[in-house]
């Protein structure tokens, strides 16, 4: 091969590997990416059947409801219009507790209850999480005073 | 008082930093020697005022003067002495002023090790770095002032975030916070040689000690974030990709490129442009990370900072910083002559893919980080990116790097026959990959083919490392003597690398192989799990300066025999009236024991996660060799020689190289 050539192939791999690459990466990104729902749109039917998303409200006073064998726990999240039935295995984060804004992440099943893998509430017991609370606000609820979005 | 002294040594810090800033690049551009000689009188001005500032705000939380807003907010009267001091850069505006104390010592550290550099070239520098100053202290002053009084004065204050109640977050900011502000130093050098256009290899050797002692500082900083967050948040896990680890990560990847990048600049003066681009990025990604931790844009546990204003003024100083510099590299960098000529198959060549790679890594996390927040600016729906998308895409983008590291270790500069090198290479490519399937096949029943690759990843590193020393020390008559003669850069280069082989079997092991269960437990069960015998002994109540807390006992034994007592207790600070999980961990070379306490299930029963995390500490293993690595490369003896005398050492150099 010649000189020129030499750098023709070298420069055609090179494309052609960036190009191989960025198209993996964006494969695993588009795989990847969590949607959030509120409750309300859940509700409507808009949040996806068969993929992960994340869901956020107000945990519902009185709702938690806890497997006295096992970690088994359902509770109920709520944009104060809907309301979506939640199940999580495992031990829930320092901060959760009723009335508590939290996220949760996971599927929806077919009886339309939110199956979560990971609920998270903030480390802060007047933080809100911004999903949640613009899913409050959003349903035109009232979002509690001592509620900050912000620190 | 106090407050008011510290308000006013940060204005005058500025009026210091805008004369540090003008005259001396002014004196450069216009060979005004007096000018120029203002530099380092500035800069230590500077220094002085800022300590003043700093020291103020210290004392205002060692003396509980809860008038001071950021005091009454972050500190209480039962906060114990050291988190008070560690307080001060417990949220925004005290890890600003921390930011801005910690860029005056860098530029004061390089007033006093650059003596014998030419003036003008040193000038640009501080004068660069005085400007970086003024956006800091101006962003403090108008947006962020620590030292704001708060009327009426509340009689106590809102105690100290309890996460950052912790002894490794009384160092791990600030050791993030010397990484980041030392890519400050590496910007300078790269700004001052664009400015006054001798980019060349001196000045690659100038900049090398400082850009290496940086990114040992952002090395730690990152590691002690990371054991911080595995033994503080109880979840065990290490790493999140949480989007402000990300941008403490992206800085330290660029970083990575960039002192390599620059021992190939500095040697056979070839990539010029290209390092000079890596080193106005690493500033860049450092101030955006400054952005994504402070502007409050972040769904995220460390944000606890929050204020669009500020995000604004932000943005905007980095558009001025990254705009600025790259128009300047634009003009500039097209006119600088690259002199040193390589063939394709050199050393040259893999540093360059390398740092090729290393870009590419930088630029899928920057997309995950950055994806969520540009959607929601343009209103296209709330989303994240789960950390499944980073491991898809980072891990296996790791493969070819440790590929090239193994490579490019073996390969010589300038010019190489593949004859030469291409039998010991496929050698230990194939002892690598054997001695992996043996340990993959004796001691793992579960996730084979990932555990072999990464330990085979990992002992091709260690391998091609050791016969680089090898081949250093052929031909030498004493190998003893050559062995304690060789550079400390290499040496540096070959711990370091090491390192990173340490830490990839500490990643892969603990990846594939940790095991956790979330039990109910009350005192007296006992559980096998992992091979030990779990017994929760007691639970019972304890109480702290400013807490009180539930703890639970756990007992470990191991055939019988006792191995441990795992202390975890569940924490609810009095002022936040926030809980708080401090894990029970006994650590050890091969294998961790973590326990944490859940929640309470009713009158006796608790919910209890018990971790068996092997090689976990492995990986803060690595990061040290890593730092250590760095440690060794930056005081290699070249640096504080080629200052004297320049010509004795070029010669030197090439005969090293050529051997």
């Amino acid at each position: 091969m010649t000189p020129r050539k030499k750098r023709i192939v070298t420069a055609l791999s090179i494309v052609m590997g960036m190009a191989v690459s960025a198209g993996l990466i964006l494969t695993a990104f588009e795989k990847n990416l969590l949607y959030f729902y509120s409750p309300s749109q859940i509700v409507a039917g808009e949040a996806p059947a068969a993929r992960a998303f994340r869901v956020g409200g107000l945990v519902q006073e009185g709702s938690v409801e806890r497997d006295p064998q096992s970690l088994k726990v359902s509770f109920v999240l709520s944009d104060t219009l809907q309301n979506v039935t939640v199940n999580y295995e495992g031990i829930l984060p320092d901060l959760f507790r009723e009335g508590q804004g939290i996220v949760a992440n996971g599927k929806l099943d077919q009886n339309g209850i939110f199956q979560a893998s990971e609920v998270l509430a903030k480390h802060d017991e007047n933080y809100m999480p911004p999903e949640v609370m613009d899913a409050l606000a959003k349903a035109g609820a009232d979002i509690p005073h001592e509620y900050k979005a912000v620190e | 008082m106090i407050p008011e002294i510290g308000q006013l040594a940060l204005v005058l810090a500025l009026v210091i930093a805008l004369v540090q800033t003008v005259l001396p690049i002014a004196g450069a551009q216009f060979h005004i020697h007096n000018w120029m000689l203002l530099a380092r009188p500035t800069a230590r001005l500077q220094l002085f005022f800022m300590l003043i500032a700093f020291f103020s705000l210290v004392w205002s939380f060692i003396d509980h003067d809860f008038s001071v807003a950021y005091v009454a907010n972050n500190s209480n009267s039962l906060l114990p002495i050291h988190y008070r001091i560690s307080a001060v850069w417990g949220a925004h505006e005290g890890s600003l002023l921390l930011w801005a104390l910690i860029l005056s010592l860098w530029t004061v550290a390089v007033s006093i090790f650059s003596q014998r550099l030419p003036l003008a070239f040193i000038a640009r520098v501080i004068g660069v770095m005085g400007s970086v100053s003024i956006g800091f202290l101006l962003f403090m002053l108008l947006t962020s002032n620590p030292f704001d009084r708060l009327v009426p004065m509340p009689v106590d204050g809102g105690d100290l975030n309890p996460l950052l109640q912790d002894p490794g977050l009384i160092i791990h900011p600030p050791m993030l916070y010397m990484g980041y502000v030392g890519f400050s130093v590496a910007f300078g050098f790269a700004i001052a040689a664009l400015l006054g256009g001798n980019l060349d290899t001196s000045w690659a050797r100038w900049s090398r000690p400082w850009t290496i002692m940086a990114w040992v500082f952002l090395t730690i900083g990152i590691a002690l974030g990371s054991w911080w967050a595995y033994y503080e948040l109880g979840w065990g896990g290490w790493w999140f990709w949480d989007p402000v680890e990300n941008a403490s990560f992206m800085p330290w990847l660029i970083g990575t490129a960039l002192i390599h990048s620059l021992a190939a600049t500095e040697k056979r003066d070839v990539f010029k442009n290209w390092t000079v681009l890596l080193a106005i990025s690493a500033f860049a990604l450092s101030l955006l990370g400054t952005f994504l931790v402070r502007s409050g844009v972040l769904t995220s546990v460390h944000a606890f900072a929050s204020d669009p204003t500020r995000g604004v003024f932000i943005l905007v100083l980095l558009g001025i910083y990254i705009g600025g510099s790259l128009s300047l590299y634009a003009w500039r960098a097209p006119g600088t002559l690259t002199s040193g000529k390589f063939s394709l198959f050199s050393r040259e060549t893999f540093l360059l893919f390398n740092s090729v790679f290393l870009v590419v890594a930088m630029l899928t996390v920057l997309l995950g980080t950055l994806y969520p927040l540009v959607t929601e600016a343009l209103n296209m729906g709330k989303l994240s990116v789960g950390a499944p998308y980073f491991n898809a895409v980072f891990i296996p983008l790791m493969l070819p790097i440790v590929f090239l590291i193994g490579i490019g270790s073996i390969v010589r500069w300038r010019n190489d026959k593949l004859d030469r090198v291409i039998k010991p290479l496929i050698w230990l490519l194939l002892v690598s990959i054997i001695a992996a399937v043996i340990i993959g096949l004796i001691f793992v029943d579960s996730a084979l083919l990932k555990t072999i690759t990464g330990i085979a990843a990992a002992s091709w590193i260690i391998l091609t490392s050791l016969s680089a020393v090898r081949a250093r020390l052929k031909n030498r008559k004493n190998k003893l003597v050559a062995l304690a003669n060789l550079p400390r850069g290499f040496y540096g280069m070959t711990i370091a690398h090491i390192g990173f082989a340490v830490c990839i079997i500490g990643i892969t092991i603990t990846s594939n192989h940790s095991v956790d269960i979330h039990e109910r437990m009350a005192a007296g069960d006992s559980i096998e799990f992992a091979g030990y015998r779990f017994t929760l002994d007691s639970i019972r109540e304890v109480n702290g300066p400013n807490y009180k807390a539930t703890e639970a006992s756990v007992s470990v034994t191991k055939d019988n025999v006792p191995v441990t007592v795992l202390n975890t207790q569940k924490r609810i600070y009095a002022v936040r009236n926030m809980p708080m999980t401090e894990a029970g961990i006994d650590s050890g070379l091969t294998r961790d024991l973590y326990a944490s306490l859940g929640e309470p299930l009713d009158a006796q029963a608790w919910s209890i996660r018990l971790y068996h995390k092997p090689f976990v500490n492995w990986i803060w293993l690595g990061a040290v060799l890593m730092a250590l690595g760095g440690l060794f490369a930056a005081s290699d003896r070249r640096y504080r020689l080629s200052v004297k005398k320049p010509q004795t050492i070029t010669a030197s150099d090439n005969s090293v190289i050529v051997k």
